[in-house]
């Protein structure tokens, strides 16, 4: 049976509709049973949002699934209450609690993309669960996932729900599933970090969508995220979780405005901006120079048009862009993965070879290369002293003791003990995986680091240690950093000096200064406002903006001709940016913008 | 060996005695001289004997102890199963990683290649083979490890091809490392675990496969005993009622049988799936 929401009466709103007591949950190791939850409570209302928030570890998604009733392989709930309506999930039989969820309690996982089988149409998926659970037939079903992606503001709703999961954005894909979530007519959604994989402006459209979803439905919401500034946005309640403990729980304000435990403060600290000042550099040497660079794969498109920077040594030049604007193809043309079409690279005055067969050991040396999954960058049959020591010996000729000495001392400076040699990468924690990736790409003794979206992947605590860990090192070992960011708070704190890439164009690129203060380019202001900030009400005045009405919830676009950002700008003047290249304008020196408005018009 | 006892001792019933069957194969076929009453090819009564003290098992077709040659066909059959096996996966994974690594026309060669041999049905092109260049061991070798190579590529190629792609094999070529240690050190590592198991199926294919051509007379050659054609030639005993023909073919399921209890356990333990109850 269905509750219809927008019925209840006072006493029904009043009372808890999900309450948790004492609830501890223990986790299977190597050990043996071990407690990951230990003893928390929380309490839920209709039309309320509780936020988890906490690093990786801390229990947040174990919570949240617990709160369903359920406990992944390898879990198991041992003691305490979950009440969902007056329901005892925990004791609740397994067919009782299978009846409940997907109905009145559903679950938005992390990936969308993963969450969705590719082999089938997304509105045969959203038919699913109501047909399964004899709530509706398959005909009402599928007119419910239209009516809804209409009011979750999806392109072509009726049409959408035909394509596969590969023909939708990332952001929509994540709509989607909130739309499937709510396919039942819910009474608890677990959101279990929905936002963390995308870029900025995505996030908001799809935080819009929760918002909107949780007011207007009255569905009560558990939101877990390890942002903060994120989860500020929504929530009424917050609460901090550290290692299965219950760190401290109160209203978002509360929190955001006196904190009371220093976990919190530490939490809060680690998103607010900490700019980066730039030092003086006397007679600046050219290190990196790729002049008008085209470059795509196969026979398609130019993913990258004429693309131009330059990076000088001992500075950290940034990258910015959604994804698909051509920040990483831009690592591997110069990397040599992918040979440009036209343009060249030379480094350090000397023209590199385009493509990697060609290029000579030493040229590989000198561009080091760090990745945005260090999962996945680390093979999980080797040890750290082979990760780290290869590079020694293959380019260094270090061998044996010698080589264990100096891996010994790049773990040092990675603040790792020698206790880690020996470890292989599933005995690391994703930070300290991401630090001796570090290490390996320190090991060769490079010219230049490429980091591609090193802190994308990490918790904003952790991702914060390894920013300071890179300025660190690049004034002890003067390094220089091609650093690729969809972040723009992360890029404000680490670059010298930016490049705004959109669509495979540079839009905008200088020094940080110039590019962060007026003039703007219309781009680098949609992206600037798009930066949750640690207030409450940012997400509805940042929605009401004119960049962000015109620019999100928007794909990025390669165009042949004219301003590829032309549908997403506020500014943009009819005709003349459909048809015309933008000309390159330059406000101050060094500072380039390319738009048909003049700097003055751009602020 | 306290490691190997450890492991030994946590696996499953199923895994303990499929492991204990095969090292008692093994234990025969290394010691078979010693362990077996007669020779292998010796006569020694009149053919087709019934079960008694004197002969355990009874004399086959021609007056050869059975269990003797029972005891000597495990040498063989197994001895030649083991080599066709061994350099099936060599050829096979080794083939296999590298279209993976370099892609492209390699990569379509070779496939194109193990495309080609696995569209004939095996026995009937194991049969053509082995009857135009005879019957000799190096021909029924090299015969079965190629077609059984195919099926190793495969599967190596498409392992393989999901770890090429992992930004850790990028590195490495970002390094500047050549073919060599990318398949050495970065991929076969990590498809150690499939290859495994697929090793232990194959061999159970292959010693099947060796005594279906033993029984159709071009696989193992009289008078070497070999537990395929101890079926064949004993197997008029079975019209009066008699089992001993079913023997070798009995050896030869046990094994099968033995040898997939612990593939699966292998499996199990490499997938990372873990036991809650």
């Amino acid at each position: 049976m269905l509750t219809d929401t927008n019925k209840i009466d006072d006493e029904q709103l009043n009372r808890p509709l999900l309450e948790v007591k004492g609830l501890r949950i223990e986790g299977l190791s190597e050990k043996g049973w071990q407690e990951i939850v230990r003893g928390v409570d929380l309490q839920l209302k209709r039309g309320e949002i509780l936020g988890l928030i906490g690093e990786s570890g801390a229990g947040k998604s174990t919570i949240g699934l617990a709160s369903m009733g359920y406990a992944r392989d390898g879990c198991r709930i041992t003691d305490g209450e979950i009440l969902f309506d007056g329901i005892e999930l925990s004791s609740a039989p397994e067919n009782e609690k299978r009846k409940l969820r997907g109905t009145r309690i559903s679950y938005v996982a992390q990936s969308a993309a993963a969450a969705f089988n590719p082999a089938h149409r997304l509105l045969d998926q959203f038919a699913e669960g109501p047909v399964d659970h004899g709530v509706m037939s398959r005909r009402e079903a599928k007119e419910k996932g239209r009516a809804l992606y209409r009011s979750l503001d999806l392109p072509d709703p009726d049409n959408i729900g035909e394509r596969w999961p590969h023909q939708v954005s990332g952001g929509q894909l994540q709509r989607m599933m909130v739309a499937m979530a709510m396919s039942c007519g819910p009474d608890l959604i677990v959101f279990d970090e929905p936002t963390t994989a995308l870029d900025v402006t995505t996030q908001i459209e799809v935080l819009k969508t929760i918002k909107e979803i949780v007011i207007d439905r009255n569905v009560a919401a558990i939101y877990i995220t390890h942002d903060l500034a994120v989860v500020a946005q929504l929530a009424d309640q917050l609460m901090v979780l550290r290692y299965g403990n219950l760190v401290e729980v109160n209203s978002t304000g509360q929190i955001l405005e006196s904190p009371k435990e220093d976990y919190t403060r530490a939490l809060l600290d680690a998103r607010s901006r900490h700019e980066k000042t730039t030092a003086e550099i006397n007679n600046p040497e050219s290190l990196l120079n790729i002049d008008s660079v085209t470059a795509g794969y196969g026979k398609g498109t130019d993913v990258l048009q004429e693309v131009s920077v330059s990076v000088e040594r001992g500075r950290t030049v940034a990258v910015v862009g959604e994804s698909g604007s051509g920040k990483s193809t831009l690592a591997r043309v110069i990397t040599g993965l992918l040979p440009p079409r036209s343009g060249e690279i030379s480094f350090q005055e000397e023209l590199l070879p385009p493509a990697l067969a060609q290029r000579t050991k030493q040229h590989l040396r000198k561009v080091q290369m760090i990745y945005q999954l260090p999962d996945v960058a680390l093979n999980p049959r080797q040890r750290v002293r082979d990760v780290i020591g290869r590079p020694l010996s293959f380019y260094l000729g270090l061998q044996g003791k010698e080589c264990e000495r100096r891996t010994i001392e790049l773990l040092e400076q990675i603040e790792l003990s020698e206790t880690y040699i020996d470890r292989l990468p599933d005995e690391l924690s994703g930070g300290e995986k991401q630090r001796i990736c570090i290490a390996r790409a320190l090991a060769a003794k490079p010219e230049l680091i490429i980091c591609d979206e090193v802190t994308s992947a990490l918790d904003t605590i952790v991702a914060k240690a390894i920013l300071d860990l890179l300025q660190r090192l690049q004034h002890e070992l003067q390094l220089t950093y091609l650093f690729i960011s969809h972040d723009i708070d992360t890029v404000a704190s680490i670059a010298d000096q930016v490049v705004v890439l959109y669509a495979g164009r540079v839009a905008e690129q200088g020094s940080k200064l110039a590019v962060f203060q007026p003039p703007f380019h219309p781009y680098t202001k949609l992206l600037l406002s798009s930066v949750p900030e640690m207030k409450l009400d940012w997400l509805e005045k940042t929605l009401s903006t004119r960049e962000a009405q015109a620019g999100i919830a928007r794909e990025v676009k390669i165009t042949e001709r004219g301003c590829p950002f032309v549908e997403r700008c506020p500014e943009a003047i009819p005709d003349i940016c459909v048809n015309d290249r933008p000309p390159l304008q330059t406000p101050s020196s060094g500072h380039l913008l390319a738009c048909q408005h003049s700097p003055q018009d751009l602020t | 060996m306290s490691n190997f006892l450890k492991l030994f001792s946590s696996a499953p019933w199923s895994a303990k005695f499929g492991m204990l069957t095969i090292l008692a194969y093994v234990v025969i076929s290394i010691f078979a001289p010693f362990i077996a009453p007669y020779g292998e090819t010796e006569l020694i009564g009149r053919a087709y004997e019934v079960w008694s003290d004197k002969y355990l098992l009874g004399t086959d077709n021609l007056g050869r102890d059975m269990l003797s040659r029972l005891i000597y066909g495990a040498r063989n059959t197994i001895g030649l199963a083991l080599t066709i096996t061994l350099i099936a996966f060599v050829l096979g994974s080794l083939t296999g990683m590298i279209a993976a690594a370099l892609g492209g026309w390699v990569d379509q060669l070779l496939s194109r290649i193990v495309d080609v041999l696995m569209s004939i049905p095996s026995l009937i092109f194991a049969l053509l083979i082995l009857s135009i260049f005879g019957t000799a061991m190096p021909y029924l070798i090299g015969t079965i490890a190629i077609l059984d190579a195919t099926r190793v590529f495969r599967l190596a190629r498409a392992t393989a091809m999901n770890v090429a792609v992992m930004d850790y094999v990028e590195v490495a070529r970002l390094r500047g490392e050549k073919l060599g240690w990318v398949i050495r050190k970065e991929i076969l590592p990590n498809i150690t675990a499939p290859l495994l198991a697929e090793f232990g199926l194959r061999f159970c294919f292959v010693f099947l496969f060796i005594s279906a051509l033993s029984f159709l007379g071009l696989g193992i050659q009289p008078p070497t005993a070999d537990w395929g054609s101890m079926v064949r030639d004993n197997a008029t005993l079975i019209s009066f009622d008699d089992i001993t023909p079913l023997l070798p073919a009995g050896a030869i399921a046990l094994l099968t049988v033995a040898t997939n209890f612990v593939v699966d356990w292998m499996l199990h333990k490499s997938s990372g799936l873990k036991d809650v109850n």
